[in-house]
């Protein structure tokens, strides 16, 4: 099986050359036969890379510790679950999983591309064969899954522990499905460049691609985010660390790309920003791959002495992001410019918002690589880390956030500003009243946190605003009213829910930041805290053997202050047995909106444990408001108008477009 | 270090308590925390913003590492001398090099870093601005005299 699975391997290089070379010479030459060649090339090539994997994922599941990779990174001791996320969870094994991201995407394209121009199918096709042929290139020569060893050990090494956990279980793929699902874009972003014209089709190709990447995206960077939050123990849900920031530069570039395709779409003006965004977004996604996946973040000597998957990715990353620019340098002047608008106006407010989301990855990105690159030309070390983020980045979302109330609210070609205003008064009171309560209510002292929280309300009372007033809130009677509503399109719906949870993660952040309190102490058996209003006991300590793990396990009850017991919480610490490493496993108790967090630290002499607690007050927002942007990003992909109404439109464009071919 | 312990100690490794014993550091510990409690929180929130030097991305307010336990320590013995929060930074930081800051000094060499948020934000509203007032210019003006005119006796005629 893992022979079958090296093999379909180097077959998909193969296939993929056909489909990088045949599809795009067809286009370029109107051969209609090589054009054809495209769908069922990529299709083969998802076929073949889904074989692989497979085989992959059979060597995981049946401990095959013959192969290299299995040895390296599983354990027969391991849960299934782990045993078969292990799979991903190492570099080679996660490099497979991206190009069969990659694969599944170039075979959506070829099944639902059929309403496409078929130069402009062929050439998107062809586009994606390159990406694969790269990646396929690298695993085989620098990161090959499927190598043996010659004399098989009888038990693997097993898994990193802190990756034994559901949330990383599945973070990886959906993370992957957001990068790699840019991919799309930027394929049809060098199709419209090669081809030099970029019609109907195009924009309405993009958007829905764009916004199905941006959601997984948004998913895998709340899971990771929620994952760092319980597993490593200290409570943070951000850190700022490179490999985080790896993932937000695209979904920054990629936001600001979902609004200004919305621009390209229905007014088809910012043609030529929006396939230069197309671009840099998945430019983004490839830099992240290379950032992880290179180790150059550990430190730039390993990456120095041992350079040479670095080097391939950095070769990659040159011919795709420089080859790109490049065309796009050279041909986006080819391309005409679209609608005109006014400042103030729909448009003008998305323009807005691409400048500062440009401008906030921009800052993620010079944070990220400055160490990097200063260490490489002068040698001097130097870190960049939260305080400067903190610090930059806050202060370009500020107007970003006090202006996406007003967007949905303009008019397209020409807003009014001020009549905007005057429908959000509404907003801006129950904002000032979230201010109020803070200040009068929780903390007096408290007027940065009062602000944002204020920050918060109007983004909330903002998205609600421009739903009621679409529903012709104060003119018509509630039952028209719900009518309207239900007639609403989904990317209206979308646009306010999606808008909605990003006040939800705003307020999530702000009062977790404000208002936690923390506890470090040494707790006996039977000691007890009060917090939160309820008291803290520490019961008993506990010896837990896991299937792959021992532990200690602490129990603690929650009890009212009627001196009932409400809850048990359990926190404990894991030795695994295979890599001799600790993880804790932070007990949590959730009251809806808010956490009780236990850390348990090293034994006391005197016989207790060290503990730490925190009382993080309405934390889940933070990751409830991302489901909430991605629910709005699901009604808005359910849109009617994508399903129905672009494949109806765009038929009769290939019929056109065919027959201006053939003449 | 702890590793080789723990190597040395295989045949206690099944014992539960001997691996808690093993385990790293806790981050802050009540043992290190100083009385007062306005300096402790002076002390946490210099920690805060500098850097574990063996660990990736950790300030040493969140670092289990046992360096990070030794400059947390050193923090809080510099603030019971009587030092400010800059003369702790200054003393860390003329120990252990620049890189134990967080947050990059506003020097010479960081003069891209920082800048970089202004000079993209400026750049892109600049080119923002100039390609509206291009596109203003480019734009139809309205009609002409004479289209206006024409205009009124279409509109005229109808009545």
């Amino acid at each position: 099986m893992v022979e079958i699975g090296h093999f379909a391997l180097v077959l998909a290089l193969a296939v993929g050359l056909v489909q990088s070379v045949l599809p795009i010479y067809g286009a370029r030459t109107g051969d209609e036969r090589l054009m054809g060649m495209a769908a069922p090339a990529a299709v083969t090539v998802f076929a073949l890379v889904t074989i692989s994997f497979v085989a992959l994922i059979q060597a995981y599941v049946t401990s095959d510790f013959s192969v290299l990779n299995v040895v390296e990174n599983s354990h027969s001791a391991k849960p299934l679950i782990y045993k078969i996320s292990g799979t991903w969870g190492n570099h080679e094994g996660s490099m497979l999983l991206w190009v069969f991201i990659l694969s599944l995407f170039g075979a959506l394209v070829a099944l639902f591309g059929g309403n496409l121009p078929s130069s402009l199918r062929a050439t998107v096709i062809a586009v994606q064969g390159w990406i694969g042929t790269a990646f396929f290139l690298f695993i085989l020569f620098t990161s090959n899954p499927f190598i043996r060893v010659a004399s098989p050990p009888v038990e693997g090494q097993d898994l990193n522990p802190i990756l034994q956990d559901i949330g990383l279980a599945i973070h990886p793929p959906l993370l992957y499905l957001g990068y790699v699902g840019f991919s799309v874009s930027f394929a049809f972003a060098v199709a419209a460049l090669i081809d030099g014209r970029v019609d109907a089709a195009w924009a309405r190709w993009v958007r829905p691609w764009t916004l199905a990447a941006w959601i997984f995206l948004t998913a895998g960077i709340a899971m990771g985010s929620y994952w760092a939050y319980y597993e490593l123990g200290w409570g943070g849900f951000w850190f700022w660390d490179p490999v985080e920031n790896a993932s937000f530069m695209p979904w920054l570039a990629g936001t600001a790309l979902l609004h200004s395709a919305i621009v390209m779409e229905k007014r088809s003006a910012l043609k030529i920003w929006t396939i230069l965004l197309s671009i840099i977004t998945f430019s983004f996604s490839l830099l992240g791959t290379f950032l992880v996946r290179s180790g150059v973040l550990t430190s730039v000597h390993a990456f120095a002495t041992d350079p040479s998957r670095g080097v391939f990715i950095l070769m990659i990353l040159m011919v795709f992001i420089g080859g790109s620019l490049a065309l796009f340098a050279w041909r986006a002047g080819t391309l005409t410019a679209g609608g005109l608008f006014q400042p103030i106006s729909r448009e003008g407010a998305l323009v807005l918002n691409n400048l500062f989301l440009t401008t906030a990855a921009a800052t993620v990105l010079i944070g990220t690589l400055y160490p990097l690159l200063l260490e490489s030309v002068t040698g001097e070390k130097i870190s960049v880390g939260a305080p400067f983020f903190n610090l930059t980045f806050g202060p370009l979302m500020l107007p970003l956030l006090l202006a996406v109330p007003f967007g949905p609210l303009l008019a397209w070609k020409r807003g009014d500003l001020f009549a905007a205003g005057q429908r959000l008064v509404a907003a801006f009171a129950v904002a000032l009243a979230a201010v109020a309560v803070v200040l009068l209510f929780v903390d007096r002292t408290a007027l940065l946190a009062a602000l944002g929280a204020g920050l918060a309300f109007w983004l909330l009372a903002g998205s609600l605003t421009d739903l009621a007033l679409k529903a012709g809130i104060g003119k018509v009677s509630a039952p028209v009213m719900l009518r309207r509503l239900r007639g609403l399109p989904g990317s209206a719906f979308g646009t306010a829910i999606a808008h909605f949870g990003l006040g939800v993660t705003l307020l999530g952040i702000v009062s977790v930041t404000a208002f936690q309190t923390e506890n470090i102490l040494t707790m006996a058996k039977g000691d007890t805290l009060p917090v939160a209003g309820y008291t803290l006991r520490f019961d008993e300590t506990v010896p837990v053997q896991g299937p792959n793990y021992t532990a200690d396990e602490a129990r603690f009850s929650l009890v009212n202050a009627a001196g009932k017991k409400i809850a048990g919480i359990s926190s404990a610490k894991r030795m695994y047995t295979a890599r001799r490493m600790p993880t804790t496993e932070a007990g949590i108790h959730t009251f809806i909106f808010s956490q009780l967090y236990v850390s348990l630290g090293d034994p006391a002499s005197n016989g207790g444990m060290v503990v730490r607690i925190w009382y993080k007050p309405l934390v889940t927002l933070i990751w409830i408001g991302g489901l909430v942007m991605m629910f709005g990003g699901i009604v808005s992909l359910a849109d009617r108008r994508l399903r129905i109404g672009a494949p109806a439109r765009s038929a009769k464009g290939t019929e056109a477009a065919a027959t201006g071919g053939r003449a | 270090m702890t590793s080789r312990i723990r190597r040395l100690l295989p045949a206690f490794a099944a014992a539960a308590m001997l691996l808690l014993q093993a385990a790293p550091a806790f981050a802050v510990r009540p043992d290190e925390m100083l009385s007062d409690p306005k300096l402790e929180h002076r002390a946490r929130e210099i920690s805060a913003g500098l850097r574990c030097l063996v660990c990736q991305n950790q300030s040493i307010d969140d670092s289990d590492a046992d360096l990070a336990r030794d400059l947390r320590v050193l923090v809080r013995e510099r603030l019971e001398k009587g030092d400010t929060n800059e003369e702790v930074v200054r003393f860390v930081v003329s120990r252990y090099g620049e890189f134990v800051l967080l947050k990059p000094r506003f020097e010479l060499k960081t003069l891209l870093l920082w800048g970089t948020p202004v000079l993209v934000l400026l750049f892109g509203g600049a080119l923002v601005a100039v390609s509206v007032r291009n596109r203003r210019r480019a734009a139809p003006t309205g009609l002409s005299e004479a289209e206006n005119a024409e205009l009124k006796k279409i509109l005229a005629e109808g009545d």
